[in-house]
């Protein structure tokens, strides 16, 4: 790892103007930053912590929707969300194990959108909405692509506003190595329709699948998709499965997300 | 019923006490004055020549002592190879220099280029990024047949061709069993991959040289399973410094698995550097630098066949195998696909004649070496898919078909026909344990309930021989092994009574300082607390081969048992004389002499002090002291064997196995202490399964691992690996060494890799797959879809 700076604001204001100096970069759990910078893959000057900032902590209703700010962690997510939003904690207490559920955290994840990680597809299966410090981004629009996002340089994430559904689950099949997502679906349920968002299978990362949504919105049952198959170009292909079992994974992960709504 | 603390007690492991409260001293926890830090600079390229290296903006950096790169070592030898294979055609193993850093190539990714030596380990890592180095980069060899094809790229280029040696066993054979062939009722055959795996101990390796200029002496700290292997290849063979001037430390080790026999460049680095720096030089691999710098396992490609009569009866099996060397010979490689896997062939058959042909390639990755098992999960995973493939092909029961080609309980001793002996064993004892702890006749049921939760159950057999304790040595010398494979021990009995023993077998999770004790504590009849167990440091032990091979307590053991009855045989001339009787006449029980018949008797204490106090001493007829040393070097290796049944539940949707059950009978002769037995064999099925399930170690074309972290390469945890069933109670105690044992260390990762599979082939034919034969490992839900749906 090479040196640098560490700062820790106490508040947003802080923490952007903290970034807008040099090669700065925000530090939430560091369960990404800190192994990429120790293998050396990434060496920002200063790194700037937002775990201290009390506004970005929590899970908050505000009517129909839950709040959690960006820098709650997994485990707290999984505790605190469990009476509102029971899908949403059971897919934190999902992520990793114990450890990085006690420092990984919400924000940290959206960011860095992993292909295989489980929180892009249950801000993108709910149509949740991105606050950051400078706008609000719909998740429609947040995701664009493996490791990419909206963001700009130097913005942060402050909280995300899930609009809570009627029924909603999370199915994840594992990658045996890295137990992240193989392929995870994310299911929710509202009065206006039913979302289907996919992780873990695409190259271009989370993505919604629109045929499924379109049948489980007519009936939501998980016979309606049992004859739904999804296309197998621009799936993954990798040590851990082919391109065509990660196609054949949405819809099986799709219809046990479907069973097990809550 | 034992003692507490004798054999057969199961003693709680007092070793345990310091690794759990975080108080094990291991290579890494030893810190020298003035100690500095050494970072290799390794190939990101699988093949390359290097045109040039450009040290002088590194050697500039902070806190940089010396860049070196193999100018340095032009006086040193390469890395020695252990043994030497000769081929079918009586021609020598081919062998190339294995430098300690790069000459003028790179031949796989990880292969060292250059080191430097820093005052902290970050700056050593960051000046590496600054030596600047040019590869012409080659076309690299990464598939073995595409190796031995005309015209592919040369890994050494001083070789005639990638082939190490092509081997055949037993080459008299081979007529006879291409005619049994030809006139068999029936032909079965099978092509299967043995995955590539990487040990992953717990700790990765880590090295400390340090030199005194005043004795002209060198110390080497070193994550090692046998010290003095280390000093002796290391000493004579690379660096010329005579053993009394090397003393190689192994303190507490966190795992070897195999990994850590070898002996590696970077401990030849740092024992070197440390002179020319006058500082010690210390070296701690990373997780990532694990993977492309410990030696590898197995990654063989095998076809094998076997011919039965009509009646069922085995009459011939042949084999055709690749097994891949990697870029170098690691220190015991070329001896693995041979004579540890070949003279396995047999299994528990009669089967009379056989033919193994063995094909080692040189290829640009990782070498290859021991690895758990080493060989004979090889040969056991071959036989075992086999014989089940057989009855599936013919229609039979697997368990009737083995049964009946067993080698039957009254035909022992054994004369199999691929050289070896076997001792003792009991075949059908086994198999009936394992099925009925396994309530195989239940299955059925338990298998109608599965469907009705939509999943596949399957019971998959494996019967393993294996060989542990490989010797005598006067053989393998024949075989090619350039070093001898004894066991030593020396028992230092103090005034007071108390007992240091000092044994060759190394300690690195097997337990021995408890099992090593309960031995000695049995024999004299006192206090396991009062016998201390020392391995690990040439300086205090004698010449000893340590620990691989299952061979610790049959070979080391053996040996404590040889030392331990010189002492007691000395002792009792001590009791003779302050018992004023003869010394045939003195019996030792329970920690005291006495004389036979009567009630004079002297304790162990009042023995030992006499022989440090001599006043009362037959001084002309016996020294003072009391300590001993013994070598033991067995007739024969040892053969535990085993029934291993493995019950599974398989989702047809996406293809993933859990493993339900595990039951593991096994046949280990005599135990000493059935706890750590127990766990020994947990420990191997954990790795057995995860061969068969989870882990690979995969290469793209290129030569770039793919599989480098733990975020591709699938280590089991403990919810993939649950509900085993252990039992020792099958006993054909060992005929050839004194305390009856046969080893226990490797048989659960021998024999669980077929036991997996063929319950996943079961699980499938059951549901009518039948068009599924066979799924190589490890058989990932991706995997098993496929084949499903193919
Ligand atoms: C062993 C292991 C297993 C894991 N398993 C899973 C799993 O099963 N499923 C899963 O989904 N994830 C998994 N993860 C990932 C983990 O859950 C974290 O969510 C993830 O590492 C990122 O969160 P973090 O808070 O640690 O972010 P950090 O590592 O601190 O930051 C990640 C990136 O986001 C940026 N960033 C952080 N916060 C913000 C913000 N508020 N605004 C803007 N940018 C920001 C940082 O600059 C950095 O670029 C695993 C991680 C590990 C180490």
């Amino acid at each position: 790892m090479h040196n640098f700076e560490f700062v820790k604001p106490s508040s947003v204001a802080d923490a952007v103007a903290a970034l807008a100096n040099g090669e700065a970069q925000p530090l939430s759990g560091g369960q990404t930053l800190i192994p990429s910078m120790k293998a050396r893959l990434n060496a920002p000057e200063v790194l700037v912590s937002l775990t201290g900032i009390a506004e970005m902590i929590g899970v908050s209703r505000d009517g129909g929707s839950l709040v959690v700010g960006a820098a709650t962690t997994h485990a707290t997510v999984a505790r605190d969300a469990a009476s509102h939003f029971p899908a949403l904690a059971a897919l934190a207490g999902q992520i990793g194990d114990p450890a990085v559920r006690t420092r990984g955290t919400l924000g940290g994840s959206l960011a860095n959108n992993d292909p295989s990680a489980c929180y892009p597809s249950a801000v993108l299966g709910t149509g949740a909405t991105i606050v950051t410090n400078a706008r609000e981004i719909a998740a429609d629009d947040y995701f664009q692509g493996m490791f990419t996002t909206a963001l700009e340089e130097g913005e942060i994430i402050t909280a995300v506003r899930f609009p809570i559904p009627e029924k909603a689950a999370y199915a994840k099949f594992l990658q045996p190595a890295s137990r992240f997502a193989l392929t995870g679906v994310f299911v929710a349920k509202y009065a206006s329709g039913v979302r289907v968002a996919v992780t873990g299978a695409s190259e271009g990362g989370v993505f919604r699948w629109a045929e499924a949504e379109a049948a489980l919105s007519s009936s939501f049952d998980a016979d309606a998709i049992g004859r739904l198959s999804h296309p197998a170009d621009e799936m993954i292909a990798d040590l851990h499965g082919t391109s065509e079992y990660r196609a054949h994974l949405v819809r099986v992960m799709t219809q046990r997300a479907v069973r097990a709504t809550m | 019923m034992p003692k507490d603390d004798g054999i057969g007690a199961s003693t709680k492991r007092r070793e345990d006490v310091r690794f759990l409260t975080g108080n094990g001293k291991y290579t890494d926890d030893i810190n020298l004055r003035g100690q500095s830090y050494v970072h290799f600079l390794r190939s990101d390229v699988a093949h390359g020549r290097i045109t040039s290296i450009d040290t002088s903006a590194a050697e500039a950096m902070p806190g940089v002592l010396k860049v070196f790169t193999s100018a340095d070592f032009a006086s040193a030898g390469g890395i020695p190879c252990g043994w030497q294979v000769t081929d079918r055609f009586g021609q020598v193993m081919q062998e190339p220099k294995h430098p300690i850093l790069a000459e003028g190539k790179v031949r796989h990714v990880g292969d060292p280029i250059a080191a430097v030596v820093a005052e902290t380990y970050e700056q050593a890592r960051d000046a590496a990024e600054a030596i600047e180095v040019d590869i012409e980069e080659l076309e690299p060899v990464i598939d073995m047949k595409a190796a031995l094809a005309d015209g592919a790229p040369k890994v050494h280029d001083d070789l005639t061709s990638n082939l190490c040696y092509d081997w055949g066993f037993v080459e008299e054979n081979k007529d006879a069993v291409n005619a049994a062939f030809e006139s068999a009722a029936h032909v079965v055959s099978l092509e299967l991959t043995n995955n590539r795996l990487v040990a992953n101990p717990m700790e990765p390796r880590v090295a400390v040289g340090d030199y005194d200029p005043w004795g002209d002496s060198h110390t080497l700290y070193t994550t090692s399973q046998n010290p003095h292997v280390i000093r002796l290849l290391m000493g004579a063979f690379v660096l010329s410094i005579p053993e009394h001037k090397l003393r190689v430390v192994a303190p507490d080790v966190g795992g070897g698995f195999g990994s850590k026999i070898y002996h590696y460049a970077e401990e030849a680095f740092v024992t070197y550097a440390a002179k020319v720096l006058k500082r010690p030089v210390k070296w701690t691999s990373s997780r990532s630098e694990a993977f492309i710098s410990d030696a590898h396992g197995r990654d063989h490609k095998t076809k094998i066949e076997l011919a039965l009569d009509a009646d069922h009866n085995f009459t011939a099996l042949r084999t055709e195998t690749y097994a891949n060397m990697g870029a170098y010979l690691s220190t015991f490689a070329p001896s693995i696909p041979t004579w540890l896997h070949g003279t396995l062939m047999a299994g528990n058959y009669k089967t009379p004649l056989i033919y193994v042909n063995v094909k080692a390639v040189f290829t640009n990755t990782v070498p290859v070496d021991a690895y758990r098992g080493a060989g004979r999960p090889e040969a056991t995973f071959q036989i075992e898919r086999l014989v089940d493939k057989a009855a599936r092909e013919l229609g039979v029961d697997p368990i009737e078909l083995r049964r009946k080609n067993f080698i039957a309980p009254d035909q022992f001793p054994y004369q199999t026909p691929v050289a070896v002996v076997y001792d003792t064993g009991n075949y059908h004892a086994t198999m009936d344990k394992m099925l009925e702890l396994a309530d195989y006749a239940g299955f059925e049921a338990r298998r109608a309930e599965s469907a009705k939760n939509g999943k596949l159950r399957g019971f998959g057999i494996a019967h393993y021989i294996e060989a542990c304790g490989i010797a005598p040595s006067n053989l393998v010398g024949q075989l090619g092994a350039r070093a001898g494979l004894y066991e030593s021990a020396s028992i230092r009995v103090n005034a007071t009574g108390s007992i240091s023993v000092y044994t060759g077998s190394h300690s690195h999770g097997q337990g021995h300082e408890t099992t090593f004790a309960q031995v000695v504590a049995d024999m004299i009849g006192i206090d396991a607390n009062s016998i201390e167990i020392h391995h690990g440091d040439t300086s205090n032990t004698p010449m000893g081969m340590g620990t691989y091979g299952s061979r610790s307590l049959a070979v080391g053991g053996s040996a404590i048992v040889k030392a331990t009855n010189k002492v007691i045989d000395k002792a009792k001339k001590i009791a003779a004389h302050l018992l004023e009787a003869a010394p045939e006449d003195i019996e030792l029980k329970d920690g005291k002499f006495s004389v036979a018949g009567t009630d004079k008797s002297v304790d162990w204490s009042g023995v030992t002090l006499a022989a440090y106090v001599p006043h009362n001493y037959p001084l002309e007829d016996l020294e003072p002291g009391l300590e001993e040393t013994a070598f033991y070097d067995p007739s024969n290796f040892t053969y535990p064997s085993g029934a291993y049944g493995c019950e599974i539940e398989l989702d047809p949707e996406t293809g993933k196995i859990d493993i339900l059950r595990f039951i593991a009978a096994d046949d280990f002769g005599n135990i000493v202490n059935p706890m750590i037995v127990e766990g020994q064999v947990h420990g191997g099925l954990a790795q057995g399964i995860g061969q068969a399930l989870l882990e690979n170690c995969v290469y793209d074309e290129n030569g770039q691992l793919l599989s480098g972290s733990f975020m591709d390469y699938a280590m089991p945890r403990a919810d993939d690996v649950r509900g085993f069933t252990v039992d020792h109670s099958c006993v054909t105690p060992c005929t050839h060494n004194p305390l009856g044992v046969k080893g226990c260390g490797e048989a659960g990762a021998i024999g669980s890799p077929p036991a997996v599979v063929n319950a996943a082939i079961d699980a499938l034919h059951r549901a009518g797959h039948t068009h599924v034969t066979h799924i190589d490992m490890p058989l990932t839900p991706s995997r098993v879809w496929a084949a499903i749906n193919s």
